[in-house]
């Protein structure tokens, strides 16, 4: 710990955690309050700006396609065969029944720009040392005002973040484990989000295949892209 | 023409029975039309004053960019109050409300919700907006409508959790306590509403001075208008009163014209039965020096008079009974409240001059037309013919 500031702390997490572009596939599975399900997707990201995700599984998602763009969120539904835009109070619904809302996805700013840091104790989890860094807001217009998160240590990935109203009040309590060094970076393979306010066991995020530095061609990332 | 009203009159008491049978009909007729018509009427008003007591008052400013039915334009349909208008609020004659989008979380369930300030001493609406002049140390004091309890499961006293954002878009989140719910015939001001004191809405949004609507008192005539924002007068706020009610107006004749039609089908069988009885009658009548166009207009005079002996005879009995129904009013078997318009469970009818004069008109020109078409075969009947009563 010595040495290290918080915001040097939140520069190596930005570095495992974010990169010039990615494709994986990854399964979210919803814990409702009475059931469970699983949707399966691939995703093809560049930065923090763009990024395309189809869903592959259960039939009923399947085709259906989601592009982010600078800020702008566009999805494409098979079943209707439109590209409707989700924006104002829409974007504060979940996605596809999640512990995640559309805006949740939207805030693409690095953790840099728009919080402050500081250390504030030490903890263990799950076996690994952590530092807690508590961010608060320094720009106006963010979704957090602030967030409690727990940084390995030794690897510089959050294991846990907690979310919470300008009030104070916790909102969103994310979970991240199965950390895994995939080309040459420390990143975790199962995120779990549970909004504290809604009942329910929250929403598991995992990873099955991750490839950072690949070539994604250009039009991936435009609306024509969405119909095809 | 005094002639062909007395023998008219006498021919119909002369046939008894079977004249009071259809006037008896057409006297249920005229009295259900004039109560099913003073329902709608009754609407109408009950709906307006239910309006202008519970939602817009004498009428309203809304900012330039507010439109209820689009909740994308809630997050910005805020501005300063004008500063023309502060008089009249410090007066308690116009009140500030300031409306942001926010979810509840009742039992542990998120659902999307209007959030809306209001100044806790109001008295131009009569939502009980004194509850809300309470402090409670941890939580928002609110209150809200019954059918929204129903739907949240909420009860006076309850806490629960609301989440909103900013003008800057950070999110917050504190518990609110019901301190009362109340029972409102309009559902826009109920349902997906939460009224909160304006004061503490405006810190939590960081919109101090600010509002979306300015609802006043009165309603005046050519009010100013205000840069930023429009001015919707009463008329312009219950227009969708009118064209609703004008809608279930045009689908309940359709049940004024089975009545009637009932009433006329019996006037023209009677007709057409006392021509092809009476003819010796009007062949005399025509033997005595009667023209056809003469003795038709003695039948349809005739015919006519069913619907001035049903007026008369619905008057007996049907003004104790309007008058009886204008006092207790008309309870609908079913839940009004659920019909998500300004709707009132006891409906009181409402009877105008107009309406009952209208009424009556109406059914003695469709009658007189009735009884005038069969009567038309006098004037191809042959003189002689008709005297031996051997006409067809």
């Amino acid at each position: 710990m010595a040495g290290q500031s918080a915001d040097d702390i939140l520069k190596r997490v930005e570095q495992n955690m974010s990169s010039e572009n990615r494709v994986f596939e990854s399964t979210m599975t919803i814990h409702g309050a009475r059931s469970s399900r699983t949707i399966t997707s691939r995703t093809h990201a560049e930065g923090d700006k763009k990024s395309f995700t189809e869903y592959l599984t259960p039939p009923r998602e399947q085709g259906t396609k989601m592009l982010k763009l600078e800020g702008q969120l566009w999805i494409y539904s098979p079943s209707t065969d439109r590209i409707i835009q989700i924006s104002g109070h829409m974007l504060r619904q979940s996605v596809m029944g999640s512990d995640l809302s559309y805006e949740d996805m939207m805030d693409d700013r690095k953790l840099t720009e728009i919080y402050s840091a500081v250390i504030s104790g030490k903890e263990v989890i799950d076996g690994r040392e952590t530092w807690i860094l508590n961010l608060s807001a320094k720009v106006s217009n963010v979704a957090y005002s602030s967030v409690k998160m727990w940084v390995d240590s030794e690897r510089f990935v959050p294991l846990k973040e907690e979310l919470f109203a300008r009030s104070g009040q916790l909102l969103k309590r994310t979970t991240m484990s199965d950390v895994r060094k995939i080309d040459g970076r420390w990143f975790p393979a199962k995120i779990v989000y549970k909004d504290v306010l809604k009942q329910g066991d929250g929403t598991e995020f995992n990873i099955t295949s991750i490839k950072f530095n690949q070539q994604i061609p250009g039009y991936i990332f435009t609306k024509a892209a969405l119909k095809q | 023409m005094k002639l062909a009203f007395k023998l008219a009159y006498r021919n119909l008491m002369g046939a008894g029975l079977r004249t009071w049978l259809n006037v008896i009909v057409l006297s249920f007729s005229f009295l259900i039309i004039i109560w099913m018509k003073g329902i709608m009427t009754g609407w109408d008003h009950q709906a307006k004053i239910d309006m202008t007591n519970w939602e817009i008052g004498g009428g309203q400013y809304w900012q330039k960019d507010y439109d209820p039915y689009d909740p994308f334009t809630f997050s910005d349909s805020h501005a300063p109050v004008p500063a023309e208008l502060r008089g009249e609020i410090d007066k308690g004659d116009a009140e500030a409300v300031l409306i942001a989008q926010g979810s509840i979380y009742p039992q542990g369930r998120m659902q999307s919700v209007i959030i809306k300030g209001i100044n806790p001493g109001q008295n131009i609406f009569l939502l009980p907006t004194q509850k809300l002049d309470t402090v409670i140390s941890d939580a928002i004091p609110s209150v809200i409508g019954s059918l929204m309890a129903g739907n949240l499961k909420l009860a006076i006293g309850d806490r629960v959790m609301i989440q909103w954002r900013d003008r800057g878009g950070t999110f917050d989140a504190a518990e609110i306590y019901i301190t009362d719910i109340f029972y409102a015939n309009v559902p826009a001001v109920d349902q997906g509403q939460i009224y909160i004191p304006l004061e503490k809405l405006r810190s939590m949004m960081s919109l101090e001075d600010e509002a979306t609507i300015l609802t006043y008192r009165n309603a005046e005539e050519g009010r100013p208008g205000y840069n930023g924002w429009m001015n919707k007068s009463k008329a312009e706020l219950t227009k969708s009163v009118d064209e609703l009610i004008k809608v279930k107006s045009a689908g309940i004749s359709v049940f004024y014209i089975i009545l009637i039609l009932l009433a006329m089908l019996a006037i023209f069988d009677t007709q057409v039965l006392s021509i092809f009885r009476r003819q010796k009658e009007i062949g005399t009548y025509i033997a005595l020096g009667y023209t056809r166009k003469e003795v038709v207009g003695l039948f349809t005079v005739e015919g006519t008079m069913y619907s001035v002996l049903a007026a008369l005879l619905s008057a007996v009995y049907g003004m104790p009974f309007l008058a009886w129904q204008a006092k207790v009013g008309w309870t609908m078997p079913m839940d009004a409240s659920q019909f998500g318009m300004a709707m009132a469970q006891t409906l009181y009818p409402v009877y105008s001059a107009g309406l009952v004069i209208s009424t009556v008109l109406i059914i003695m020109t469709v009658t007189a037309i009735v009884s005038y078409y069969p009567s038309r075969r006098i004037a191809k009947m042959n003189p002689t013919e008709a005297l031996r009563g051997k006409a067809q």
